[in-house]
């Protein structure tokens, strides 16, 4: 007996599993079910599960009878043709749309020539495997599985030309590359999901060459003239907004440049950029820290008694340029929200020229910072002037075995010499030998070496040096969005110590372990001077133990408990500490701190 | 001798072992009057060369020493699958964790008993093994059955395996006659017959009587699941899997002086603190050593004596000697700050600040390395 299990619901039970199965499926094929209705046999579980739901990952094979695909010329001719559709293929039963479970139930050949009787079904094409980002890698047969697996999942970080509205938009944040391309060496992936239209990278010539040692451990130099003409430049929008609260009492916030008398003004400086709504205007140059959209809001903790309004009774809340960001307020949009409060949004556009640090990636997993910007004189260079972009360490391949990226630097170098495409999808690609002979036909060496010139002596260089074109993307990992350092800044209130993190200008904590390392190597002196960023020196009661108090109007320090002055000593400690002592006085603790003599 | 009594002369200056060399180098060499002099001057300038100084912070280097590796064993936790034939001890990771955290019961304990003199041969030290190594019923039969009809329980015996075990049938028989019980064994050529002394059984009843049975001890020492006799150099051990010391030691021809258990606190009730001690020391070190990682002695050394101090074994942790620092401050910024804040509070302690946390809290020097000393001068007061 056989269980029947619909989306994991108990629904009954079969004698003739294989029966049931077989029904089914041709029930599905002649229309009677959904296509989306797939069914398992499980004969060790002894049971039959069938799903409908949604969020099951789906793909369409096409189906194979008696050893012959369904799929046959005249279906081929037909969609060319435009008399047929897709949906007519699925409803004739020709391709199927197999989720995971009912897969292994199947026998899925990958190629038309695999086929055999035990067959049941054959991919449309054997690149279908692959997901969208690993398909759009070329050659990645050629590669190691997991460098695939990296490039496909670097294609997803990379900057480009994401939408075409862009300049309409109104992301928190986003990223344009300046001049994207469409890469020379393409996949078939790429025209179905329309990547020409929205490309994430350019075109470069590299060389394989461990020039002047900049480029070890998978460091890039890249010629700082291309950089000079745009190569991998990009913008980066923020867009900052405000919205005009209501608050009991009839009180609600204001936009516009706050008047002096508000509590926290910062300087008229810091309102300079902002016209007479107080909100910048578009293409008016900002930095971090400056005010972008002027705004006031009443005092957070009104009490209920006295009704004070007035503007001595506001607290500044403007808006500001984050730290370490700045460039220039792209566009202004004023809204409402669904509440009806007015809404400011404010774009803020920055150029990102390439800097030392940023990230850069071919499609093949091969990562890598800029190491040296080098000037075009200074780059190596061919008989015919070319000089590479970027200079590619060659220690970089061998351990990766990136086989891909060498057939891609080929194809690249051959289709930007003859000014065409090369199609490198998944196991059908261009073959090596007529990338090889093409190029050969340009004039070029069929291994893509060529002779190079030192670029500051001229002299030749000893070896033949590869050389060619290929696809390198500018992944949204820059220095300038992870720089950071402090000596001296912003503290927590509640503990006086350094903030953390990047954002709030935070300090780099010196942890336990650190801390350990100092102990172990008996620094103590360096251990206490760093640890120091909270000290203070309090005024302690001798007698008493506990820390005194000064009052200014009677000019003296006294102790709290004893009421006397005669026995207060100064003495240094952490404000962490005295806010232990403090927390444990509110507990009902009486810590009495047991000072000696002073030396 | 002339030399020992020089070496002597260094009573308190240099360990015993140091003081042995010496005088057996001495007089290797047949050294004179002012060669000995000078050798015995090098020497103790050697060893007080090699000793840490004052204010050094030998805890954490010892801390850092052993746990820097063995972050290393977390990554790589291969075992060797059936070493040492068949017994598989707690290894890597999982063992030094036992160790330090003074574990009651360890997870593989184990033995290595060593022989007397007359008993180095292989067939002495199966003899002793078989005698150790615990036998249940089970695993001298070789089927078992429960006879429905006449409401008796019958097991097939394995002549092979008594033999191997230095048994015959009617010792087997003895054995299960011994103490209480709700049955009687009978032999019955190559079958033993258990008979209720009850009539009235049921067959659930029966059952019960088969799996207690079957579990019956019949021979050796209670606890011991397997020892496996080893030759190494000449020398015949065996090794346990289980431990009892106490027992095992009073077996003939087991060498009490030797035989050591794997287990601390086992060794700490049987022979006391010192060898406590030693098998922490022992025990930790060779984990460490048979991962392949190279950590001089001296720390665990550190470690060991830390947690025999006070005459008994402590773990190192919240409920060991870090739950039993001196003062306040620092065991609050250890685990469980409310607990330690709270007793501390009600016992009105006092903390003297002399330790490395409680100055960090309150952003003193550390009385460690450059922060143990003071330069103090005091001006006469001219009045």
């Amino acid at each position: 007996m056989t269980d029947l299990f619909l989306n994991g619901k108990f629904i009954g039970t079969t004698e003739e599993p294989k029966e049931l199965v077989r029904e089914v499926r041709e029930g599905r094929r002649e229309g009677k079910f959904p296509h989306d209705f797939n069914i398992r046999y499980n004969e060790e579980e002894e049971n039959i599960r069938i799903n409908t739901d949604s969020g099951r990952v789906r793909r369409p094979l096409v189906r194979v009878e008696d050893g012959e695909p369904l799929l046959t010329e005249d279906h081929i001719e037909d969609i060319e043709d435009g008399e047929i559709r897709w949906s007519d293929l699925i409803e004739e039963g020709v391709i199927e749309w197999i989720d995971a479970s009912e897969e292994e139930d199947l026998l899925v050949a990958s190629k038309e020539e695999d086929i055999t009787d035990k067959h049941t079904h054959v991919e449309i094409h054997p690149a279908n495997i692959l997901g969208i980002n690993a398909s759009l890698v070329p050659f990645p047969e050629y590669n190691r599985g997991d460098r695939v697996s990296y490039g496909a999942k670097m294609i997803g970080q990379t900057l480009g030309f994401y939408s075409a509205n862009y300049p309409l938009r109104a992301d928190t944040k986003s990223n344009i590359l300046a001049y994207p391309q469409t890469p020379l060496v393409t996949t078939q992936t790429e025209e179905a999901v329309e990547l020409e239209k929205h490309p994430a990278g350019q075109n470069v010539v590299v060389a394989l060459l461990s020039y002047k040692g900049f480029n070890i451990e998978d460091a890039l130099i890249v010629n700082k003239s291309s950089v000079e003409r745009g190569f991998a430049r990009s913008y980066f929008f923020r867009t900052y907004d405000a919205e005009k609260q209501r608050y009991s009492g009839g009180q609600e916030d204001e936009i516009s440049i706050p008047d002096k008398d508000v509590r926290g003004y910062r300087s008229e400086e810091a309102y300079s950029h902002l016209s007479e709504d107080g909100i910048v205007p578009p293409e008016v140059g900002v930095e971090s820290g400056s005010v972008i959209i002027g705004k006031t809001s009443p005092l957070r903790f009104m009490g209920t008694g006295e009704f004070v309004t007035g503007i001595q009774n506001r607290r500044e809340t403007s808006v500001t340029v984050r730290h370490g960001e700045g460039g220039v307020a792209d566009k202004v949009l004023l809204s409402e929200t669904e509440n009806g409060n007015k809404l400011v949004k404010v774009t803020v556009r920055e150029q990102r020229i390439p800097e030392l640090g940023d990230k850069f990636a071919t499609r093949h997993g091969q990562k890598g910072v800029i190491g040296l910007m080098e000037p075009e004189e200074n780059m190596p260079f061919t008989k015919d002037g070319v000089t590479p972009d970027i200079i590619l360490n060659p220690h970089g391949i061998p351990s990766r075995q990136t086989v891909g990226q060498i057939l891609e630097i080929l194809a690249g170098k051959t289709g930007a010499l003859e000014g065409t495409k090369i199609d490198g999808t998944a196991f059908s690609s261009e073959e090596e030998d007529s990338i090889r002979e093409r190029l050969r036909d340009c004039g070029f060496r069929s291994d893509g070496k060529e002779v190079l010139y030192n670029g500051t002596t001229g002299e030749i260089m000893e070896a033949e040096i590869f050389q060619g074109v290929v696809y390198y993307e500018k992944l949204e990992h820059m220095v300038s969005n992870k720089i950071h350092a402090r000596s001296r800044g912003p503290v927590t209130l509640l503990t006086k110590q350094p903030t953390e993190g990047r954002a709030k200008e935070g300090g780099l904590r010196l942890g336990e372990m650190e801390k350990d390392c100092f102990i172990g190597h008996g620094a103590s002196m360096t251990l206490k001077e760093r640890f120091s960023s909270d000290k203070v020196t309090l005024p302690i009661c001798k007698k008493c133990g506990v820390v005194a108090i000064e009052d200014e109007s009677k000019d003296e320090t006294r102790c709290p408990m004893c009421k006397k002055s005669d026995e207060v000593e100064e003495v240094p400690m952490s404000y962490g500490f005295k806010l232990l002592l403090d927390e444990l006085k509110s507990m009902t603790i009486y810590p009495k701190l047991d000072i000696g003599e002073s030396v | 001798m002339n030399y020992e009594k020089k070496v002597n002369k260094l009573e308190g200056k240099l360990p015993e072992r140091v003081k042995n060399r010496l005088i057996e180098k001495m007089e290797e060499e047949e050294l004179k009057g002012q060669e000995a002099d000078e050798l015995i001057e090098n020497t103790k300038k050697e060893y007080k060369r090699c000793r840490f100084e004052a204010g050094e912070a030998i805890g954490v280097i010892a801390a850092q020493s052993i746990s820097e590796p063995a972050t290393q064993m977390t990554m790589r936790t291969y075992h060797v699958a059936g070493s040492a034939q068949g017994v598989e001890i707690t290894q890597g990771l999982p063992r030094l964790i036992e160790v330090v955290d003074a574990r009651k019961t360890i997870k593989t304990p184990s033995m290595d008993v060593y022989l007397e003199e007359e008993y180095q041969n292989e067939e002495e030290a199966r003899n002793v093994a078989n005698e150790i190594r615990e036998t249940k019923l089970v695993d001298i039969i070789t089927e078992d059955r429960i006879d429905l009809l006449n409401l008796v329980v019958e097991f097939d015996i394995d002549k092979e395996a008594l033999k191997g075990v230095n048994m015959d049938k009617e010792e087997a028989i003895g054995s299960l006659n011994k103490g209480r019980r709700k049955y009687e064994a009978e032999l019955d050529g190559n079958v033993i017959k258990i008979v209720p002394k009850d009539d009235d059984v049921s067959v659930r009843d029966l059952q019960k009587i088969k799996n207690k049975v079957m579990d019956k001890h019949m021979k050796g020492i209670k606890g011991i699941s397997q020892a496996v006799v080893t030759e190494t150099q000449g020398m015949w051990t065996i090794q346990t899997l289980g431990t009892n010391l106490k027992k095992v030691l009073k077996v003939e021809g087991v060498n009490p002086k030797k035989t050591v258990s794997s287990d601390p606190r086992e060794m700490e009730k049987v022979f006391g603190i010192e060898a406590c001690r030693n098998t922490v020391l022992k025990e930790g070190h060779k984990t460490i050593k048979d991962q392949g990682l190279d950590v001089d002695i001296r720390h665990m050394m550190l470690v060991a004596d830390t947690m025999t101090v006070d005459g008994e074994l402590k773990a190192i942790g919240r409920y060991g000697i870090a739950g039993e620092k001196g003062s306040v401050l620092a065991r609050a910024s250890f685990e469980v700050t409310v607990r330690h804040l709270t007793d501390a509070a009600i016992e009105g302690e006092v903390d003297d600040l002399n330790s490395t946390v409680e100055n960090v809290i309150i952003n003193q020097t550390v009385p460690v390395g450059t922060g143990m000393y003071d330069v103090v001068y005091k001006p006469e007061r001219s009045e």
